[in-house]
């Protein structure tokens, strides 16, 4: 008995009991400090599809051996291209929707190829290349946010009329086409967000398929060994190049889900420290910075969306201060660092 | 005890094992004031584990320390480490290069004994802040390079200086040392020219004759004899024979350090067959393998046969499987079934047939963290397309985890690869198991030919004649042609038809399995047939 339970624990891994039972805890205390139950587990459901594929964007790459993707601002840039772009076009509902997705797609290729490029001159240092990839592409992209001729009404600044603003409203567009596409209500407070969820799994299920086909196969052997993937004739430069795109185009699909979903379109800035969350998650589901799984995705996902939905209203309705934010960055920067001690270079 | 005075170092019984297994075994040695020792081993022999001891290397005292007694300049010591070993008078020069490649010569010849001189902040900061006496610097220098007698500029940075150059570099900083009394070098012509090798063992003569004691390690046998007092032959952490030059020849200094012949023949095959049609030929091929370097090595490989590649660790044996394979850069004309092949392109040459078990099984040949059945199929998913079933018409290549498994349940039947089922991780193998996997993982290929490194390396005695064993069996049943790279001269006696020994990046010399053990040794050890005719008589 007390194997087994070890064996649990081990399989599981003591972080994510430790967090889960502190999630079970915060459950506990939801009718004490006055939250709804329902309602909190809704807003868990939300989030979860809202952030999933962008989590789900770092598994291409973890999986060729270029790290954790904290360079994801590069996927989110093209995806609010592809927003911006498709609203530019008046396209409204599930065909603006895939418009976006469409032209996301187009300028994610482009970035994540050159993206690759990078990424292969500096193998061993991909993750610290990556962040400052991503945060200064941020910045340069600020710049476009204003010099790019955008016309649409709904989009540039009131005054001047040039320039897009901070936040750009999806309604009218194609706020929660996927949310309310076979949306399921229960009850007066909880709804499930069929569409997203699908979606989600949808793209959960190509991700997966792709590591089954030979290409997929060559990927991660160049993740597991390069010197053996040399020694297979497997041309590891490309394969890296390719994870860099599809992790780029993941994560542009995986924002224009999250602002569908959210109803805006976050500029300038707001990118930043997009990254950080979504790694976080992923760690938390239990990857490393070599091994990264679907699996770890989905618990990742769960329990950090959990946590960052449930802690602060409790903890607010406690102390009577509102402590998010606080929450969110001590969660998803702490777990960075525990995972990044955790790197074993092991060279046999 | 008036005898024992005039020796600048003894040895006196001296063992030391490392957890548990001998390495050296009671060794006496006595060096003069002055003398040239030469000190010759195989691989594995004793000779840097005895020269560690020497110059008090730390990974002796980590490693539990020596036993016996050293006495070095009439008083007994035991070094903790190089520094102590340096102030004492003992210098070393290695066989890889230990300097500073961006400072030049004169910099690096003087880097920490540097002539200082007085300067104003010395006045306030103390001696730390002399400023280096730059021309008292060159002056010594050329001191020193004048007595290695070579032209070479001293103001010239290093790392741009020619190979044979950094090696004069290194001795000339070892002379420099004004207390210098014991010089030991480390295969110091390994990298050098036979004109440059020529001008360095004269400078080494020179210096003994002003009273420096010098013990030289080489492989190259003729400059051993030409220039040494006294050779001393360790053989399995012993000393085999010490000998006087003038009363030795090659053959038989060959014959102390590689022993006797127990039986006549270990070869285990009955006849020799009649082979004709060549499948490999091999054009002065060059492989840029860091330490394995090959430097033009031509042979021929008959189609069937085992060929077997010999020679002593570090001369390049294991770098022309790595070469052609792609794995190195590699150069130079190698024809496989009379085409000539694409060097370089580790894809092109395994399409062609032509597949490899690699000598660094956990690094190259197996990824540790992946499971038994896709370490087997990776390999031959990516060349050759199996295990793939087609879906949409060809379009998506989906893995065939039926056909993976069917495969490797038959390899760990044929092989006896003693596992828990296909999906145990390989890491959890033990070494022979792993080596039966690298083998499989070549086999699924259905190679024509393949090379094999070091297929016995660090695998149990019960193992290793299996995996010979399979060597031999797929050759016979399948026609596989098999290059094995060995540095075990008994397997490679046991299986192979043929035996090329590898010496400076070049073949020396091919024998027949039932050659005598000394014609190996010999062409180990650079004598060629030529030399050996009239040396050795």
């Amino acid at each position: 008995m007390k194997k087994k339970i070890q064996n649990i624990i081990e399989n599981f891994g003591l972080p994510r009991i430790i967090i889960f039972l502190f999630l079970v805890l915060l459950f506990i205390l939801t009718p004490f400090v006055g939250i709804r139950f329902d309602t909190s587990i809704n807003d868990i459901i939300v989030r979860f599809g809202m952030n999933g594929i962008l989590v789900l964007s770092l598994i291409p790459m973890v999986k060729t051996g270029c790290g954790l993707n904290f360079g994801l601002q590069l996927g989110i840039i093209a995806g609010i291209l592809g927003a911006v772009i498709s609203i530019e076009m008046e396209m409204i509902g599930f065909t603006g929707f895939f418009t976006a997705i469409g032209i996301a797609i187009f300028f994610a290729v482009i970035f994540g190829f050159l993206y690759g490029l990078l990424l292969n001159k500096v193998k061993g240092d991909e993750m610290v290349v990556a962040t400052y990839v991503g945060f200064s592409s941020v910045s340069f992209m600020s710049i476009m946010w204003l010099m790019l001729p955008f016309k649409s009404p709904n989009m540039i600044w009131a005054y001047g009329g040039s320039g897009l603003r901070t936040t750009i409203n999806t309604k009218g567009y194609w706020f929660h086409v996927l949310t309310d596409f076979l949306k399921i209500k229960i009850g007066n407070y909880i709804f499930f967000p069929s569409g997203t969820i699908l979606f989600f799994a949808f793209l959960t299920f190509l991700v997966w398929a792709f590591f089954k086909t030979k290409i997929g196969t060559a990927m991660i052997v160049v993740g597991s060994n390069t010197d053996y993937a040399n020694s297979c004739g497997i041309n590891v430069d490309k394969m890296r190049s390719i994870s860099v795109i599809l992790s780029t185009v993941i994560a542009a699909i995986g924002i224009i889900v999250y602002q569908e979903s959210f109803g805006f379109i976050q500029l300038y800035t707001a990118p930043l420290f997009m990254a950080f969350p979504a790694v976080a998650a992923l760690l938390l589901g239990g990857a490393t910075v070599g091994k990264a799984s679907i699996k770890n995705v989905i618990i990742g996902v769960f329990l950090f969306q959990s946590i960052l939905t449930m802690t602060p209203s409790v903890v607010s309705n406690i102390i009577k201060s509102d402590m998010s934010e606080t929450i969110r960055i001590i969660l998803s920067n702490g777990m960075i660092v525990y995972a990044l001690t955790r790197i074993t270079r092991v060279r046999t | 005890m008036e005898s024992k005075e005039k020796y600048l170092l003894r040895m006196e019984h001296v063992s030391k094992d490392f957890y548990g297994t001998k390495v050296l075994k009671n060794i006496n040695i006595s060096v003069k004031s002055g003398e040239i020792i030469g000190l010759v081993g195989e691989n594995g022999a004793g000779k840097s584990t005895l020269m560690n001891i020497l110059f008090g290397n730390p990974i002796i005292h980590e490693t539990g320390g020596f036993e016996g007694k050293i006495i070095f300049d009439g008083k007994e010591v035991n070094f903790a480490s190089p520094f102590d070993a340096i102030n004492a008078g003992i210098g070393m020069v290695h066989q890889e290069f230990i300097f500073i490649p961006g400072f030049t010569a004169i910099e690096n010849i003087l880097l920490n004994k540097e002539p200082t001189r007085y300067s104003f902040f010395s006045e306030i900061f103390g001696d730390k802040l002399n400023v280096l006496n730059r021309e008292e610097m060159k002056k010594r220098a050329i001191e020193a390079i004048k007595i290695l007698g070579i032209e070479l500029n001293p103001e010239i940075i290093v790392k741009e200086m020619p190979v044979g150059h950094k090696q004069f570099i290194e001795i000339a900083r070892e002379i420099d040392r004004k207390l210098l009394k014991l010089l030991v070098l480390d295969e110091p012509t390994a990298v050098l020219t036979e004109s440059e090798a020529d001008i360095a063992m004269k400078a080494i003569k020179k210096l003994a004759a002003k009273g420096v004691s010098v013990i030289f390690i080489s492989h190259r046998l003729q400059e051993i004899l030409d220039s040494c007092d006294r050779i001393i032959v360790l053989k399995d952490g012993s000393v085999q024979k010490e000998l006087i030059p003038s009363d030795t020849n090659p053959r038989e200094v060959a014959e102390y350090m590689i022993g006797h012949e127990l039986t006549k023949s270990i070869w285990k095959s009955k006849e020799i067959r009649k082979i004709s049609e060549t499948i490999l030929e091999v054009n002065n091929l060059w492989v840029d393998m860091p330490g394995e370097q090959v430097n033009g090595a031509s042979f021929k490989v008959n189609k069937g046969e085992i060929f077997g590649i010999g020679g002593l660790t570090g001369q390049g044996k294991l770098g022309i499987a790595n070469g052609i394979m792609g794995l190195h850069p590699a150069e130079g004309e190698v024809k496989f079934k009379g085409k000539p092949i694409f060097l370089n392109n580790s894809k092109y040459v395994l399409e062609q047939g032509i597949a490899f078990v690699s000598e660094d099984r956990r690094g190259l040949g197996l990824i540790l963290d992946q499971p038994i059945f896709k370490n087997i199929t990776f390999t031959a998913m990516q060349i050759k397309d199996m295990f793939l079933k087609s879906l949409l018409g060809g379009l998506i290549k989906w893995s065939d985890d039926k056909a993976m498994f069917k495969i490797t349940r038959e390899y760990i039947d044929a092989l006896q690869i003693k596992c828990e089922s296909e999906k145990q991780l390989v890491r959890e193998l033990s070494g022979g198991n792993q080596q039966k996997l690298c083998m499989a993982k070549v086999f699924v290929l259905q190679p024509e030919l393949i090379f094999v490194s070091e297929p016995t390396r660090g695998i149990d005695v019960g193992a290793k004649s299996l995996v010979l064993d399979t060597l031999c069996e797929y050759n016979r049943k399948y026609g596989i042609t098999i290059i094995m790279a060995s540095s075990e001269l008994v397997e490679l006696r046991a299986i192979c038809e043929r035996i090329a020994i590898v010496d400076e990046g070049r073949i020396s010399g091919i024998l027949p399995p039932t050659a005598e053990l000394v014609e190996f040794g010999l062409l180990m050890l650079g004598i060629k047939s030529k030399k050996r005719e009239t040396i050795g008589k």
